[in-house]
């Protein structure tokens, strides 16, 4: 059996995954029930001076019939008592010695807060610390969470003092809302992070009830923005991902969170350079039993592969994820249908017809049935006909042999400037 | 002590038997299912469905909450739309020919053409308005399914036209002739209202040839539709066919329709003479009714058999028992007339007759009795070849003669369709083929009309 045990930064968890600082990490009950479940650990929802929520919170992006698509929240921090938190974290530790606790902090931007707060932390004993620096909502409006987390030399300084203060590892959680989140990775970096986190939620509106007029959610008729999470926001996720992983610069783990809802995602995180994950939204649709094929998938994905350790997949697509610039123009590819398994329902060549290239012909066969044939000198191989199809392995997209030796854009524009020199 | 109970059945208990069977889709189900559909384009659905309901177009609008939408664009290619939900033979039809037969399972189009209808029906909507008054007025004979499409469909072109109905009721065979607990009653009524909203007047009690001229018809009027389907079970000709336990199973089932029902089926013996679905409608309205025992004779096998699967698979599960190879040859009563026995005789298949069929042949020596309390015919039905007469149109025993692409009949200005044209030996008449046939006409009709004006001016 694989191990599929991490070492994140310093912090050891018996498997990758970890319970996103939110709602299911609110409480030692639900903290512990998750690691009966089976979780590797949890990152206690974020710790500071207590707030007051609103009701009602959350919205989801209900799509074909997929209850919870995306999911929205305009939920604050901790609204229970430091000391409270503190207790149950200390208990919950005592119980369970081998899972990861991780403390969420969020305070102002200033030295003496921080050091106030890890040290407080510190005390109960904790695995590490996950700074905040993310929430997109409430929180930012008073200089706090995507605030902070939206100015590089704020989180530079904000991770810098929680490092002064702590002994145990810390992680700075970054902000999606951002035009370049490679710059903010930098600047934890440079602050001293031990790791950096990512995504937090993304600035979001949920909708608009088309019979009231009022905003979803909404708080008495009036609405606010919301983070967005869950499984839309995945791609945006893996992307900020791959973006740090392939910095040269940037050399500190990454725990990867966002939109992550089976162990499929997983190994995509974590080839893309993730140390380990956090889950949220999958954890609030299903509760907390769904680590069981989360692990269990895992690890029959790395046996299958012969893989031993999963510590070997970190990182290893990294080097895949490039600049366009780089891709190999002489490439192609092409879409091929097997009228054997196809089933006839046209969408390809609808697809194609009205919204790329009109090149999948539906043609009669002698007996009078229909199929549909792809004319390859005219297809640019989008993908979008086997995007459409209904039908797994009825269109294959094959690469064909190259006729040209691979050329870059960078490789033709460096031509030709040596032709015009 | 079963059988005295079911003497004892209350007109309740056998009200709850004629209830529609099956339940309808809640919101969940058909959200899930009009989910799973792909949206295909040229879809085969389409092509597959007689009225051709544009099926991906109604189920897209069931999944995006537009009921209305949805109800219109089927009743908009099917004027009976939300019968054809219940009666159609969707297998052989739409569902058939689903593209989803071939990874999975088909979408289940006529429970969402249901849920789509009956949202409708539910919620009083008026789909259609009728056209501007054009001047030219049409006669139609008969309100079924062919009659009430065609009326439909000149009532919103303009015409003036008037529905010739001889029952009380209109709606043909989905108000009369089509199980209640599958079709009840007041769903083929709203389709008749849904006609008579494009202002299409319709005279019931009125029957063409008796109460009303066929020559004053074809006078008063720019054109003529005859959809007068078709006629009682004909006689089996055999030996005590006026004994007191014989029945027609068309009007059985009308009785059901309009909820009488029959206290002599209570713990009877019932045999059905036939194998088509008027025979399967026949039996199971038997045992609905309270029969202890009810069996289908047949002449032939199950493979000749003309009911639909469906149809046969249901009447296995109401406990109906089939014989086959096995035909009537005499009834026999008791000394007040009632009916005691029938004396059946085995039959043979041989070479392929001249209607495509094999031939049953009796079996020299064979016969037997059976005990019988009851004997309910299904053998078909009869043609109205006396109005058909007394228009003067050409016909072929009873089938009147069209041109397959008019319906235009020998008189120039009689059309026909639906179960009147259907011709001999080929399976079984389909509510949602009249309904074709029906719009076809009307469209037919039009063109004529126009065609001729145009040459006046
Ligand atoms: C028992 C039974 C079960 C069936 N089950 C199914 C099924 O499950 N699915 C399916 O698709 N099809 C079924 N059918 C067939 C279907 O009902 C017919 O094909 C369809 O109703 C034909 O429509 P129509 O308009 O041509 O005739 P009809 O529906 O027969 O309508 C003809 C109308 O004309 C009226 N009429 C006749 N003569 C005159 C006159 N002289 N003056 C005025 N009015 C007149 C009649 O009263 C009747 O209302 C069934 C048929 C029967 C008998
Ligand atoms: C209701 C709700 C409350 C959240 N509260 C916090 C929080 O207090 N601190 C924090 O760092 N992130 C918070 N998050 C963000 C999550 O930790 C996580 O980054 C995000 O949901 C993306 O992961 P997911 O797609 O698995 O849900 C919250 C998310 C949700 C849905
Ligand atoms: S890959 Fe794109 S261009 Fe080629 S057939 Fe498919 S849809 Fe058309
Ligand atoms: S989309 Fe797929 S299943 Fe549908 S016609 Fe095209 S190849 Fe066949
Ligand atoms: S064939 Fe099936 S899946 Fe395709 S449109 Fe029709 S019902 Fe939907």
């Amino acid at each position: 059996m694989a191990d599929i045990s991490i070492n994140f930064a310093g912090i050891k968890s018996p498997n990758p995954y970890w319970l996103a600082s939110a709602p299911p990490t609110n409480t030692g009950y639900q903290v512990q029930r998750a690691f009966e479940a089976g979780w590797g650990g949890a990152v206690w929802k974020t710790l500071g001076e207590p707030v007051l929520n609103v009701t009602s919170r959350f919205g989801a992006h209900s799509f074909n019939g997929q209850r919870v698509a995306g999911f929205n929240n305009i939920e604050l921090i901790s609204d229970r008592s430091i000391e409270e938190n503190l207790k149950e974290i200390y208990e919950t530790k005592k119980r369970f010695p081998d899972r990861a606790i991780i403390a969420s902090l969020m305070v102002e931007p200033k030295r003496e807060k921080w050091h106030e707060i890890v040290k407080r932390v510190q005390d109960v004993g904790v695995d590490g610390f996950e700074l905040n620096l993310g929430c997109p909502h409430g929180m930012s409006e008073r200089g706090m969470g995507a605030a902070v987390g939206q100015h590089p030399d704020l989180v530079e300084k904000t991770t810098l003092y929680a490092k002064e203060a702590a002994e145990v590892p810390v992680i700075t959680k970054l902000t999606p809302n951002i035009t370049d989140i490679t710059t903010t990775a930098r600047a934890a970096e440079r602050g001293g992070a031990d790791a950096i986190s990512m995504i937090n939620t993304i600035n979001s509106l949920m909708g608009v009830d088309i019979d009231t007029w009022n905003t979803i959610p909404n708080v008495n008729g009036m609405g606010a923005h919301g983070g967005y999470c869950g499984p839309a926001v995945k791609p945006i996720a893996l992307n900020m991902i791959g973006e740090c992983a392939r910095q040269q610069d940037i050399n500190i783990p990454i725990s990867g969170i966002g939109g992550i809802s089976t162990w499929q995602d997983t190994v995509e995180f974590m080839l893309m350079g993730s140390g380990g994950v956090q889950i949220c939204t999958a954890a609030m649709h299903h509760g907390f039993s769904i680590i069981d094929d989360l692990v269990e998938g895992l690890e029959n994905y790395l046996d299958d592969k012969g893989i031993a350790s999963i510590s070997e997949i970190i990182g290893a697509s990294v080097a895949k994820y490039t600049d366009w610039s780089h891709l190999d123009l002489n490439h192609k590819k092409v879409a091929r249908i097997n009228n054997d398994i196809c089933i006839n329902c046209n969408k390809c060549h609808i697809a194609c017809e009205d919204t790329a290239h009109q090149c999948i012909d539906m043609l009669t066969d002698k007996k009078g049935d229909g199929y549909l044939e792809v004319r390859e000198d005219e297809c640019v191989g989008c993908n979008l006909c086997s995007i459409v199809c209904p039908v797994d392995g009825a269109i294959d997209m094959v690469d064909l042999t190259p006729t040209e030796p691979p050329m870059s854009w960078n490789n033709r524009q460096s031509a030709l400037q040596m032709l015009n020199n | 002590m079963e059988n005295l109970l079911q003497n004892l059945m209350s007109t309740e208990d056998l009200a709850d038997n004629f209830k529609e069977s099956k339940p309808s889709y809640n919101a969940q189900e058909a959200l899930d299912e009009a989910n799973r559909c792909l949206y295909c384009y040229d879809a085969p659905c389409i092509t597959a469905c007689p009225t051709g309901i544009n099926i991906p177009s109604f189920i897209k609008k069931i999944a995006s909450g537009n009921l209305k939408g949805s109800a219109k664009t089927i009743m908009e290619a099917n004027p009976v739309g939300a019968s054809c939900a219940r009666v159609c033979p969707t297998e052989e039809l739409c569902e058939g020919a689903c593209v989803l037969n071939d990874s999975t399972k088909p979408i289940m189009i006529g429970d969402l053409q249901r849920f789509a209808t009956d949202w409708a029906i539910k919620n009083e909507q008026v789909l259609f308005k009728k056209g501007e008054k054009n001047g030219k007025n049409i006669a139609i004979v008969g309100s079924g399914p062919a009659g009430l499409s065609a009326a439909r469909e000149l009532g919103r072109m303009g015409y003036e036209v008037t529905v010739f109905e001889g029952k009380k009721e209109a709606g043909g065979l989905d108000t009369h002739g089509i199980v209640p607990f599958r079709l009840p009653k007041d769903i083929s009524l709203w389709e008749v209202e849904q006609v008579e909203n494009v202002g299409v007047e319709i005279r019931t009690n009125v029957e063409v040839g008796k109460d009303i001229f066929t020559d004053d018809l074809v006078l008063n009027y720019d054109a003529v539709m005859l959809a007068v389907g078709m006629s009682k079970v004909p006689k089996l000709g055999i030996e005590g066919e006026d004994l007191a336990g014989i029945c027609d199973a068309i009007e059985l089932v009308e009785e059901t329709k309009n909820k009488n029902y029959s206290a002599e089926f209570a713990g009877k013996r019932v045999a059905v003479i036939g194998a088509g679905n008027t025979a399967i409608d026949g039996a199971t309205t038997s045992v609905r009714l309270g029969a202890d025992n009810v069996q289908i004779l047949y002449r032939r096998t199950e493979a000749e058999m003309t009911a639909y699967e469906f149809e046969y698979e249901f009447a296995k599960q109401e406990g109906v028992e089939f014989r086959w190879l096995t035909a009537p040859k005499r009834l026999i009563g008791d000394n007040k007339g009632y009916l005691k026995q029938m004396e059946c005789v085995q039959m043979e298949l041989q070479e392929t007759g001249s209607d495509g069929r094999r031939r049953p042949v009796e079996i020299q020596g064979s016969e037997f009795l059976i005990d019988v309390d009851i004997v309910v015919k299904a053998i078909g039905q009869t043609r109205h070849t006396h109005i058909i007469d007394a228009f003067g149109l050409e016909h072929n025993g009873g089938v009147v003669k069209v041109d397959p692409e008019t319906y235009l009949t020998s008189n120039p200005k009689v059309y026909a369709a639906g179960d009147a044209i259907f011709g001999k030996g080929i399976g079984e008449a389909m509510v949602v083929s009249a309904a074709q046939q029906g719009k076809e006409t009307a469209y037919a009709i039009h063109q004529q009309l126009v065609e001729s004006r145009t040459e006046c001016v």
